[in-house]
């Protein structure tokens, strides 16, 4: 039924590509779909190309993970909105044409604006379109069963059949249908959790009978573990930064076992695991790994209000009950946390129950260290500034200002996507919060939560979900497909080179600058496989809030800006953000590298990048004021 | 260069009025929102705090925020709006 689905649903999106492909004639047509979409349908079609798998697959696996650090994306993506709106909407829509870049450099007709604006929609676009790749393999891959390089050339040729037929109007669209049904079955979804209730030994609707993990006692003596029952041999045992694991030899199968001391009680806790053998071959929990033997799901609750057993399932709850139950200190929730070591020439990956209380659970601190150090808090505060300045110097999303009529238009079509959008980030709570509680969540990769969570309900609102997952990411990255073919072929090519391209010229351009970006985007996406969604969705935002914003801002609000201050501040603010990301923690992390070296001890740059951009545009603009025209 | 907008709309009357508003609006909004980040940073703990129904402040502050916007969001477009049709309608007494 799945396959069904998502077939049909591939099918209309393209059968409505080449319907309006006939009636794309103009370079208007093709970059902003004839400036004549109603504003309502470019409200939701700006949530369908907002919405992308960072905020659907990310947002709700974060906080089936990290509770409610996760919700802070949800917050921190809405708030930037509100800077889109009152500040950048309306103004940008007037001064434009396609491309952002027209916007800057309106009054200005500068080669270095139009050159530096143009190179960093392509980066902002191909930072943001690598996630959006990974996680249509991601997705595709257990949906249809093949490889996640096939799923990601699959993704990859719809979307360039989608843009390449008939350019924004077919976006726009894919978009609208995409963003109405992502919103209506996430809704479906948190009614049906609401439905279900809270128990402590979730079943999935008595479709997959709950996994007791065991616990046993142990006691030490000369500094050597003891178990009574003798059907448990101790091989071993190891510490990672504070938490203890031991191995134990069951019926002749390794396993390994979490340890937690207490007022001199010894507890050993079921984990689960994977060994990868010096030999290449993987066990699983002991077994080889096979499609069929994977870690499984996880999450569920131990207590709820203090109770535990049949007599704390709760039946039916309200939305503010639910929420009301888990924020509870005695409530405590079994997250699972991940911790990798060797075991002599054995690779080590255990799955640990990880049990939190509720007050814990929904107040920020499991993710972001906001009890840290100054450092991690800088980290913290320079995330959340970035998220709010981000959204309004994202080029695929301000492209979208020039397909309506008028800048009243701009206005009225973005609060239809501030509610849209602040309405589905209320849902992801609801969405990430059921899946912890289900015990949907994949030890491996938390990003299919909201998937799974539907396939607890059944196979038809499974299929659903993941064709509008699917959905998500053919619609964001038409988008940013859009926004960077518009920045090569009118920016680079006909703008900055000059090249004198007629209407017709303009739109084949567009088409083959479209299918380039495509072929790029696939071989991002399957290079960068297992990289980390949300992580890359976050220096998109922090490059575009580093690099465009400034120069938005001081275009708009400051007479003295001149052309080389923007070009100086767009340079600045991109090679700053990136830079400070090549050489923080987490990147070093993920080459190998000791985090702890990493020359800049922060992962979220734009603390820093943000204002070095308003700085250089501010001295640039004061130095070349004598030769150059004032911005107004 | 072919370079004006891809629709044609005309002058905005409105236009000067619907930036002030628009940057107070954004300066309040970017208050409350600080005040958030500011007492993560700050007070940690009072986000566990139960305001109503059971509910943190965490949750109420992070839907709050998300309604706020909305609320001002509707309130900028009505007085864009009623601006805009005064606008009009001195136009057309002209």
């Amino acid at each position: 039924m799945a396959i069904t689905i998502f077939l049909v649903f591939v099918g209309l999106v393209l059968g409505l590509s080449f319907y309006f492909a006939a009636k794309t004639k103009s370079a208007s047509g093709y970059f902003a779909a004839g400036g004549q979409i109603h504003w309502a349908v470019n409200g939701i079609a700006f949530a369908g190309d907002y919405l992308s798998a960072a905020s659907f697959l990310g947002i709700c696996g974060m906080i089936a993970t990290a509770g409610y650090d996760g919700f802070l994306y949800s917050i921190g993506y809405l708030a930037g909105w509100m800077v889109a709106l009152f500040v950048v909407a309306e103004p940008m829509k007037r001064l434009g044409k396609y491309t952002f870049t027209d916007a800057l450099d309106a009054k200005f007709n500068s080669r270095g604006i139009k050159l530096a604006a143009a190179i960093s929609t392509l980066v902002v676009s191909v930072f943001y379109l690598i996630p959006q790749m990974v996680g249509a393999g991601v997705l595709v891959e257990p949906l249809l069963g093949i490889p996640h390089y096939a799923g990601v050339i699959m993704v990859g040729a719809i979307v360039i059949t989608i843009v390449a037929t008939a350019g924004m109007t077919s976006t726009t669209y894919v978009q609208f249908i995409k963003g109405g049904m992502l919103v209506v079955f996430s809704l479906v979804v948190c009614i049906a959790v609401l439905y279900r209730g809270l128990s402590t030994t979730p079943d999935q609707g008595g479709r997959v009978p709950f996994h007791e993990y065991k616990t046993i006692t142990a006691a030490e003596a000369e500094g050597r573990l003891l178990i009574k029952d003798k059907t448990f041999v101790v091989m071993g045992g190891q510490e990672v930064k504070g938490a203890k694991f031991v191995k134990l030899s069951v019926s002749g199968l390794e396993t390994w076992w979490a340890r937690y001391d207490k007022d001199g009680n010894i507890t050993l806790r079921e984990t689960q695991y994977s060994v990868a053998k010096a030999d290449g071959t993987k066990l699983v929990n002991g077994l080889p790994e096979t499609k069929e033997n994977q870690p499984r799901l996880s999450g569920n609750l131990e207590a709820i209000k203090g109770k535990t057993g049949p007599e704390a399932s709760t039946g039916k709850v309200g939305p503010l009950e639910f929420l009301s139950i888990l924020s509870d200190p005695e409530t405590k929730i079994n997250r699972w946390k991940t911790v990798k070591f060797s075991d002599g020439a054995d690779k080590v990956t255990v799955y640990a129950p990880n049990v939190t209380p509720g007050n814990k659970l929904m107040r920020p601190g499991l993710k972001f260290k906001v009890e840290g150090t100054p450092m991690q808090k800088l980290d913290f505060f320079s995330l959340m500034l970035a998220l709010f300045l981000g959204t309004a110097a994202l080029p695929h999303i301000l492209i979208r200002y020039y397909t309506v009529p008028s800048a009243a238009c701009a206005r009225k079509s973005t609060i239809v996507a501030i509610a849209a959008i602040g309405f589905f980030y209320v849902l992801t709570m609801y969405l990430g919060l059921g899946a912890l509680v289900n015990s949907v969540v994949n030890p491996l990769t938390d990003n299919m939560s909201a998937p799974l969570l539907a396939r607890s309900f059944g196979t038809f609102l499974f299929a659903i979900i993941s064709a509008i997952a699917f959905a998500t990411v053919l619609g964001t990255v038409s988008g940013l497909i859009i926004a960077a073919s518009g920045a090569v072929a009118h920016d680079l090519m006909d703008r900055y080179m000059q090249l004198g391209y007629n209407e017709k010229q303009k739109v084949r351009a567009g088409k083959i600058a479209a299918f380039v970006v495509g072929i790029i985007a696939i071989a991002l996406g399957i290079l960068f496989k297992g990289m980390n969604v949300s992580f890359l969705v976050g220096l998109a935002f922090a490059v575009a809030a580093s690099a465009n914003l400034p120069s938005i801002i001081m275009i708009l609000f400051w007479k003295k800006t001149t052309a080389k201050g923007i070009a100086s501040s767009i340079v600045t603010g991109m090679v700053s953000a990136i830079g400070i990301i090549m050489f923080s923690p987490s990147i070093y992390e993920k080459f190998g590298l000791d985090p702890a070296t990493a020359p800049i001890p922060l992962d979220n740059p734009g603390i820093f990048s943000i204002p070095l951009s308003f700085l250089v545009l501010i001295v640039v603009s004061l130095l070349t004021q004598k030769k150059e025209q004032p911005a107004v | 260069m072919l370079h004006e907008p891809a629709a044609q709309s005309g002058p905005d009357a409105s236009a000067d009025y619907k930036m002030q508003i628009g940057v107070w609006m954004f300066l309040l909004y970017a208050v409350v929102y600080a005040v958030f980040v500011a007492i993560n940073l700050l007070k940690p703990l009072w986000m566990e705090k139960i305001i109503f129904s059971g509910l943190n402040l965490a949750v109420v502050y992070g839907f709050g925020l998300i309604a706020f916007a909305l609320v001002l969001a509707l309130i900028y477009n009505h007085m864009c709006g009623l601006h805009e049709a005064d606008s009009k309608d001195a136009e057309g007494g002209k």
